[in-house]
């Protein structure tokens, strides 16, 4: 690494729900797509085809341009050994990359930890939404969460600077750990100050922004609209989380109108963003990870799809080696899992791709184990 | 000033209308000690046996929205939440409606939610069979777990699963699972055929809610064999089977300890995770089986209980309870006025927006409430309130203090100020600085024009506590 490059980002967006990843990538000339999916099929000339084989659902264009540029890593049949079916199991899983038993830690909580080890930065990393992600969660570990980053700051309506200043000082020692007072005090007490520091910082951003870019109204775009603010901003936030609301691509019925409005707002916001990004000559120093808990059924239900397995997720970015990774999974009705696609591809290997090569962490102390490698990053 | 006893007692009524309801002012809390914790208790458990205490048809007078969509709208269970002299019977249909969810979301219809809603308030201390046959027929719980799309031959497992797993017996129990993939198919089978009917989005048109339907042609008759019993069952067995299981009776047990008690490992953890006080969950699994499934004796039992009543400020306040408590406390919105629709959105901010649940599995409770944004919305927005010297209940804690005598210390104002807001507790050295903060400006005099400014700044610093962050 050169003296003058900047610390390698990484952009998470969760898209919770599970899209269906059989018509994300969509396998366009296999004849059983068409005979799974009477109802949902995405006609051949829409595709929006990456080869003779797959293409992008049509309302991915922004992203499929992305990835004509060689900007985008599709990971084909992606999973985890024994899948489960239900939403939050199954999110939980992928937050502490521990698909064999139930844990509090996230993966990117301990990437924090190797990040900030000294906890120099309370905003090494920020959340963008409602609530906090467990992936980011750690103990010790503290994330700003911004729901609205024009208004962020503690004690607002004390009036007066000295008075506030004042307050602001023993709100500071009210919430200085105390020995033994236990673990959820401990933790809100470590939340407080973080968030009195993190709040002082992360409000100065949206006056330093200025940018042509112009984001969509909703919210995920605004979110990503505020990741860019804060990464342009220079505060040595390493890691940016956000994602649309909980549930948005749970589409067991009518699909067919859900599905395409949130992928391109979703693939609009992606490719905004990196245009923004592009404009302040910062495209090189990011990389996004885009995912979903599980993949959907391959039989639709007649105008939906329930809970599968084998998904798809994607990787982005100027230092991303663009292209098609991890195998399609099989059709076949006997190469299906109960219905699903079979996965064949650990999600723990694009995690430790990413905190080893893009990152420069260790990947087997933070996933608690090793595993292979993709070459997705240059 | 109160003796020892009375102080005692108010403290305890202060925890209970914190846990069985949404707070209450010093002199309600004054006037329910004076009747006695064990009837008051009968009080809360037995609504229909007073009024509730509402003009709801002046309310909708006023509030023109609400009428228009027949009080379907988010604001006007709020009002009632603030309102209405039945706390514990609004308090359950919170607690329902955080466990048997649906969010608007999807639903998209005011109507068919509010019908949801009324059936937690009517059910809400029942029998659990009658909630879960309820909400099996809900229309707005068809919708959302799509059981109307689930066809003879076609089933949908959505609502069969969710039933299982985030309804009635959760994935397991004791590190035992509770059910299988099988027992999902064959549950989801036995609803086919419950639909609905009259199913008509919000806007522009459906000033209706939809309705229950059952289509019997499109009802799987076979055979079924589920949790270990053999027959042709429809969706009523099922449920009959469901509440026989001591896991349904686990179930139940820790979420009502984790709504009135003290803050429980989350529900996915639950399998792997024993209770965290098993001896009380123990004893509401036997009132469960004895009552038969009585949900009323169990919440008997639990207020009754010294675990109860030795759990003060041993749970993270929901967004729900910090928003209502507020306004419960400085007495706003006791009556209809411009703007009261804020509420809704304050709520949300912090992480919890009624009639949208984040997913079928509700909101995460207790520290996961917290975070760097919710805690520094919860805290602006108490402190805003609670400082605010022209609401009522602020002013009556002011004329309370002011009633001490011309002059008051800095320790009596913090300790005052503490009791009113409900007997909160503070470490010696948080007390300490704001007694100090207190009498920076001088001698505390009672009748000075900026007593109380002087008053508001204690009790924002109070809600901006830790401390306060708990019920």
């Amino acid at each position: 690494m050169t003296s003058n490059k900047k610390d390698p980002v990484l952009v998470v967006l969760q898209m919770s729900g599970a899209y269906d990843a059989l018509n994300t990538i969509i396998p366009y000339n296999d004849p059983l797509y068409e005979d799974y999916r009477q109802v949902l099929k995405v006609e051949p000339e829409q595709v929006l085809a990456i080869d003779d084989k797959v293409g992008f659902h049509p309302s991915m264009a922004p992203m499929k341009d992305l990835y004509d540029q060689g900007k985008v890593a599709v990971i084909q049949g992606i999973g985890y050994p024994n899948p489960i079916r239900s939403h939050f199991r199954s999110m939980d899983i992928w937050h502490t990359a521990e698909p064999a038993k139930m844990a509090t830690e996230g993966w990117l909580g301990r990437a924090i930890n190797e990040l900030d080890p000294q906890k120099e930065n309370v905003l090494t990393a920020v959340n963008f939404g409602r609530g906090l992600p467990r992936a980011l969660a750690a103990p010790g570990v503290s994330v700003a969460s911004v729901g609205n980053l024009e208004t962020y700051g503690v004690l607002t309506g004390i009036e007066g600077e000295d008075q506030r200043t004042e307050a602001l000082d023993i709100f500071a020692r009210m919430y200085s750990p105390m020995v033994g007072s236990g673990h959820a005090n401990d933790y809100l007490s470590q939340t407080g100050l973080d968030a009195l520091k993190g709040a002082d910082i992360l409000s100065t951003a949206p006056q330093r922004y200025s940018s042509t870019v112009e984001y969509n109204g909703d919210a995920f775009s605004q979110w990503v609209k505020n990741i860019s603010q804060v990464h342009l901003a220079d505060f040595g936030t390493r890691i940016l989380y956000t994602g649309l609301n909980p549930g948005a691509f749970d589409t067991h019925a009518n699909q067919s109108t859900a599905f395409p409005k949130l992928w391109s707002e979703v693939s609009n916001a992606v490719s905004d963003f990196y245009q923004d990004l592009k404009e302040h000559n910062a495209n090189e120093e990011v990389v996004i990870l885009l995912f979903t808990e599980f993949g959907r059924r391959v039989q639709e239900n007649g105008s939906g799809t329930d809970h599968g397995s084998g998904s798809v997720a994607f990787v982005m970015g100027d230092s991303v080696k663009g292209g098609l990774y991890g195998e399609y999974p099989s059709l076949a009705p006997e190469k299906l899992d109960e219905g699903d696609l079979q996965w064949n591809n650990d999600f723990r290997c694009t995690y430790a791709t990413l905190l080893d090569k893009w990152m420069g962490l260790d990947d087997k102390d933070i996933l608690k184990g090793s595993f292979e490698q993709f070459d997705f990053i240059k | 000033m109160v003796d020892q006893q009375d102080g005692h007692d108010i403290a305890l009524m202060a925890h209970l209308m914190r846990r069985a309801g949404f707070g209450a002012q010093y002199h309600e809390l004054e006037a329910l000690a004076e009747k006695g914790y064990d009837q008051v208790v009968e009080e809360l458990l037995n609504p229909d046996s007073q009024p509730d205490g509402m003009d709801l048809d002046l309310t909708e007078r006023c509030f023109i929205e609400w009428s228009h969509f027949t009080r379907g709208v988010p604001e006007y269970f709020a009002w009632r939440m603030i309102n209405s002299k039945r706390q514990l019977e609004e308090k359950m249909l919170l607690f329902w409606h955080g466990i048997l969810c649906t969010a608007d979301s999807k639903v998209q219809s005011y109507p068919t939610s509010y019908d949801e809603l009324e059936m937690f308030r009517s059910h809400g201390m029942g029998s659990l069979k009658d909630m879960l046959l309820e909400i099996s027929r809900d229309p707005a719980m068809l919708y959302y777990l799509d059981n109307c799309l689930s066809h003879k031959g076609a089933i949908n497992e959505n609502y069969g699963r969710e039933l299982l797993e985030l309804f009635s017996l959760g994935v397991g129990m004791d590190g035992e699972f509770n059910y299988t993939e099988d027992d999902v198919k064959e549950c989801s089978r036995a609803f086919t055929g419950w639909t609905l009917a009259n199913n008509v989005p919000g806007q522009p048109y459906g000033r209706y809610s939809a309705k229950f339907l059952f289509n019997p042609d499109d009802h799987d008759n076979g055979e079924k064999t589920f949790l270990g019993e053999t027959g042709n069952f429809d969706g009523e067995d099922i449920i009959n089977i469901i509440v026989k299981q001591p896991a349904a009776a686990r179930f139940l047990s820790r979420h009502l300890y984790d709504y009135f008690v003290a803050d429980e490992a989350q529900v996915p953890a639950w399998m792997d995770t024993p209770p965290r006080d098993p001896g009380t969950i123990k004893m509401l699994e036997d009132e469960y089986f004895r009552s038969g499934y009585s949900i009323r004796s169990m919440l008997r039992v639990l207020f009754h209980s010294d675990a109860f009543k030795n759990a003060r400020f041993a749970k993270v306040k929901s967004p729900v309870e910090t928003v209502m408590g507020t306004m419960r406390l400085i007495g706003d919105w006791n009556e209809p006025k411009p703007g009261f629709e804020f509420i809704f959105d304050e709520m949300k901010y912090m992480g919890q927006e009624l009639f949208n649940p984040p997913s079928v599995e509700g909101w995460h409770t207790g520290r996961e409430w917290i975070d760097g944004g919710t805690l520094v919305h919860r805290i602006n927005f108490t402190a805003d309130f609670v400082g605010d010297v022209n609401q009522p209940g602020v002013k009556d804690m002011v004329d309370r203090i002011a009633s001490r005598g011309p002059v008051v210390t800095g320790e009596e104002l913090v300790d005052d100020c503490l009791r009113f807001l409900g007997h909160y507790e503070l470490p010696a050295e948080t007390r300490r600085m704001f007694a100090n903060q207190a009498q920076e400006a001088g001698e505390l005099r009672t009748g000075s024009s900026d007593f109380p400014g002087r008053v508001c700044d204690i009790l924002k610093m109070i809600v901006a506590t830790k401390e306060y962050l708990y019920a």
